[in-house]
C-alpha cells in the first residue's frame, strides 16, 4: 500500500510539472491568472490544451502498464506485453485502414476502428487462451498475430490512394497524446473502465500461475475464467490505449518490470503499482516530447522506443536468470 | 469406508497413442501407494487422468467417491492436492509466498501460518523469506513440498517429489508423507527409487507401457519377474535390518533368459 501511496503522489506531482511547464512559458502572473480564471487565455493553455493532454497521456499509460502486467503474469514472461500478442498491431491496423478509407473526416472513426481492431485480435487470443493450456504457444501465436498485423498494416500503406492518408497513417504509428480533449479522455474510459475490473478481478489467478498451469487448475480458483478476464481486461485497455494515443511501445514492458521487485515478484501485486508506473512514464515522456526542442514536435511513441528498446534489452539479460530450470 | 482415490479401467489416448490402458487403482486414507515404472510408461498421465487434468479416454477416475469429470474446481481441490513433477516456478516469490499458495481460500494472515508450518515440516523455515530462484533445486523441490503439505487436502498426489534430492532429504520427504497417512490422509507418489519406494510406502503400483502390472505390498510387488517386465532389469528385494531393499540389481540384455533364485 505504501508503494502505490508513493507512486499516487509521483503521478500527481507528474501531473502538475507536465501541467505547469510547455512550449510557451508563463509568468507567476499568469499562472495566477489560470487558476482564479479558467477561461482567460492562460487559463485555456492549462486547463483546455495541457490538462486533457496530461490526463490522456496517464489514462493511456495507466492501461498499458496494467495491460502488460497482467500479460506477463498470464504468460509467465518478463518480456510479454500487449504488443508480443499481437493487440496492438491489430488496433493500429483498425486504425490505419480507417484513415486509409477517408474515414477521419467523421469524428471518433479512428478511434472506434482502432479499438475494433483491439478487440478482434482479444476474440482471437480469448479463444485460443480456451484452448491452448501451454503459455509458450500462446505467445507463439500473438507473433504470428502481430506479424499479420504488421503485414496487414504495410498492404494498407501500399495501397493507400493519397500521400496525405499515407502521412497520416505514419503519424499515428508514431503514437500522441497531442490535441486530445476532455472529451477523448472520456470517451477511452467507456472500454478502460471495465479492462480494469476483469485484470483487477483476475490478479489472484496470476499469482496462483507462478507455480505453473496444472497446479493452479487443482488450487480451487476458477482459473479458466480468471484466465479469460485477464486477457479480455487487457484486450480492453489495450485498446483504449491505443485508440486515444496510437501505437505506444515499450511501457507495458517496462513498467511492471520497474515495480515488481518492490512487491516480491508477486504478478498479482504488480497490477496497481504497474499501472501507476505507466501513467508516470507516459506522462513524463509526453513532458519530454514537448519540451525537447526541436523543429517538429516529437511523437510520444518515437520517446518511448528511444528510452524503451534499450531497457528491453536489459530486461532480457536480467530475465535470463528465471529461464534457469 | 470409500477410497480417496478410486480408478476404473481408466485408459487415456494422447495423440491418438494409448497411453494409460485399463488401470484399476484404488488409495485410501492412511496408506501410502507408490506409483512405479520406467520413464514414459504413463504415470504422470495417470496422475493428471485421475485428477482430472486430462480426458480419460476409457473408465473413470472417483475423488471421495465423486466421478473426477463432474466436479467443480473448488470441490476438486478440497479432494485432492497435487505436486506436479514440474519444477520451474515463473517469479521470484519468496518460499512463504509459495507456500502459502497451498491455501488461497485463507485469510492472508493465516495462510501465512499455515505456509510457515509446512516450511517447518520440510525444515525450510530459515529460508521462508529467501526467493525460490536464489534457492538449490533441491531446496525449492522442498518448498513446493510445503505448498503441497498446505493444501490440508485428504488425498495428496506427488509425482517424483524425491527426485534429485540427497539421501536425506529423500527420506525426509518420505517420511513426511508416511507421517500426513498416518495423520489420515491418502497419499499416492511416483518414485524411481525401487528401495526407497519398497522402505517407505504400504502398497505399490507397478505400470510398465500403460498397464498395472503389480498392486501388492512391496516385497509382493517387485518380484523379479516385474522388475523385469516394468524395467527390464534384474534383481530381488530382501528383508534386511527389518527393512526392505533391493539387491542384485543389474540391466538385462536381449536374448537373456530371466534366472530366477529365490
Amino acid at each position: 500500500m505504501r508503494l502505490i501511496a508513493l507512486l499516487a503522489v509521483l503521478l500527481g506531482l507528474s501531473l502538475v510539472v507536465s501541467i505547469g511547464f510547455g512550449e510557451t512559458s508563463l509568468t507567476a502572473a499568469q499562472y495566477h491568472r489560470s487558476l482564479i480564471d479558467p477561461s482567460s487565455a492562460p487559463g485555456e493553455i492549462l486547463w483546455s490544451l495541457r490538462a486533457p493532454r496530461a490526463v490522456a497521456a496517464a489514462l493511456a499509460g495507466a492501461a498499458l502498464g496494467l495491460a502488460g502486467a497482467v500479460m506477463q503474469g498470464l504468460l509467465r514472461n518478463p518480456l510479454a506485453e500487449p504488443g508480443v500478442l499481437g493487440v496492438s498491431a491489430f488496433s493500429a491496423l483498425g486504425a490505419a485502414a480507417a484513415i486509409a478509407a477517408g474515414w477521419a473526416i467523421s469524428p471518433g472513426a479512428i478511434e472506434g476502428a482502432a479499438l475494433a481492431g483491439a478487440l478482434v485480435a482479444g476474440v482471437v487470443i480469448v479463444g485460443l487462451a480456451a484452448r491452448l493450456q501451454e503459455p509458450q504457444s500462446l505467445i507463439l501465436f500473438g507473433v504470428a498475430l502481430s506479424s499479420l498485423g504488421g503485414a496487414l498494416t504495410a498492404l494498407v500503406f501500399n495501397l493507400s490512394p493519397s500521400p496525405v492518408a499515407t502521412a497520416d497513417i505514419l503519424s499515428w504509428l508514431m503514437g500522441s497524446v497531442a490535441n486530445r480533449d476532455w472529451g477523448d479522455c472520456g470517451a477511452a474510459l467507456i472500454p478502460m473502465i471495465p479492462g480494469v475490473a476483469l485484470c483487477a478481478w483476475s490478479a489472484r489467478g496470476l499469482t496462483m500461475l507462478t507455480l505453473g498451469e496444472d497446479t493452479a487448475a487443482l488450487s480451487g480458483l476458477p482459473m479458466a475464467r480468471l484466465r479469460l478476464a485477464a486477457v479480455a481486461g487487457a484486450a480492453l485497455l489495450t485498446g483504449a490505449a491505443v485508440a486515444m494515443a496510437g501505437v505506444i511501445g515499450f511501457v507495458g514492458l517496462a513498467a511492471p518490470h520497474l515495480t515488481r521487485a518492490a512487491v516480491n515478484d508477486d504478478p498479482g501485486r504488480t497490477l496497481a503499482p504497474s499501472a501507476l508506473a505507466g501513467a508516470i512514464l507516459i506522462v513524463l515522456a509526453d513532458l519530454a516530447a514537448r519540451v525537447i526542442p526541436t523543429p517538429e514536435e516529437l511523437k510520444l511513441g518515437v520517446v518511448t522506443a528511444l528510452f524503451g528498446a534499450p531497457m528491453f534489452a536489459l530486461i532480457a539479460w536480467r530475465a535470463s536468470r528465471s529461464w534457469r530450470a | 469406508m470409500t477410497a480417496a482415490l478410486e480408478l476404473t479401467d481408466v485408459a487415456v489416448d494422447i495423440a491418438g497413442r494409448r497411453v494409460v490402458d485399463g488401470v484399476n487403482l484404488a488409495v485410501s486414507r492412511g496408506e501410502v501407494v507408490g506409483l512405479l515404472g520406467a520413464n514414459g510408461c504413463g504415470k504422470t498421465t495417470l496422475l493428471r487422468a485421475a485428477l482430472g487434468l486430462m480426458r480419460v479416454t476409457g473408465g473413470e477416475a472417483k475423488l471421495a467417491g465423486r466421478a473426477v469429470k463432474g466436479l467443480g474446481e473448488g470441490a476438486r481441490s478440497r479432494l485432492a492436492g497435487y505436486l506436479p513433477q514440474e519444477r520451474r516456478v515463473g517469479w521470484n516469490l519468496p518460499a512463504w509466498r509459495v507456500a502459502a499458495l497451498g491455501a488461497p481460500h485463507l485469510p492472508p494472515a493465516q495462510a501465512r501460518e499455515v505456509a510457515l508450518a509446512a516450511l517447518t515440516d520440510v525444515e525450510m523455515s530459515h529460508l521462508a523469506e529467501r526467493g525460490v530462484f536464489d534457492m538449490s533445486g533441491g531446496e525449492r523441490a522442498r518448498v513446493l513440498l510445503a505448498r503441497l503439505l498446505a493444501t490440508d487436502a485428504p488425498l495428496l498426489i506427488a509425482d517424483e517429489p524425491a527426485a534429485g534430492l540427497d539421501p536425506d532429504a529423500q527420506l525426509l520427504v518420505m517420511d513426511i508423507l508416511r507421517a500426513r497417512a498416518a495423520a489420515g490422509a491418502a497419499v499416492l507418489v511416483t518414485l524411481h527409487d525401487l528401495s526407497l519406494a519398497a522402505r517407505s510406502c504400504d502398497r505399490l503400483a507397478v505400470m510398465a507401457k500403460g498397464r498395472l502390472v503389480a498392486d501388492d505390498p512391496p516385497r509382493a510387488a517387485l518380484t523379479p519377474e516385474v522388475l523385469r517386465e516394468a524395467f527390464g532389469v534384474g534383481g530381488v528385494v530382501i528383508e534386511r535390518d527389518g527393512s526392505m531393499v533391493l539387491s542384485g540389481l543389474r540391466r538385462i540384455l536381449d536374448g537373456e533368459r530371466l534366472v530366477f533364485r529365490g
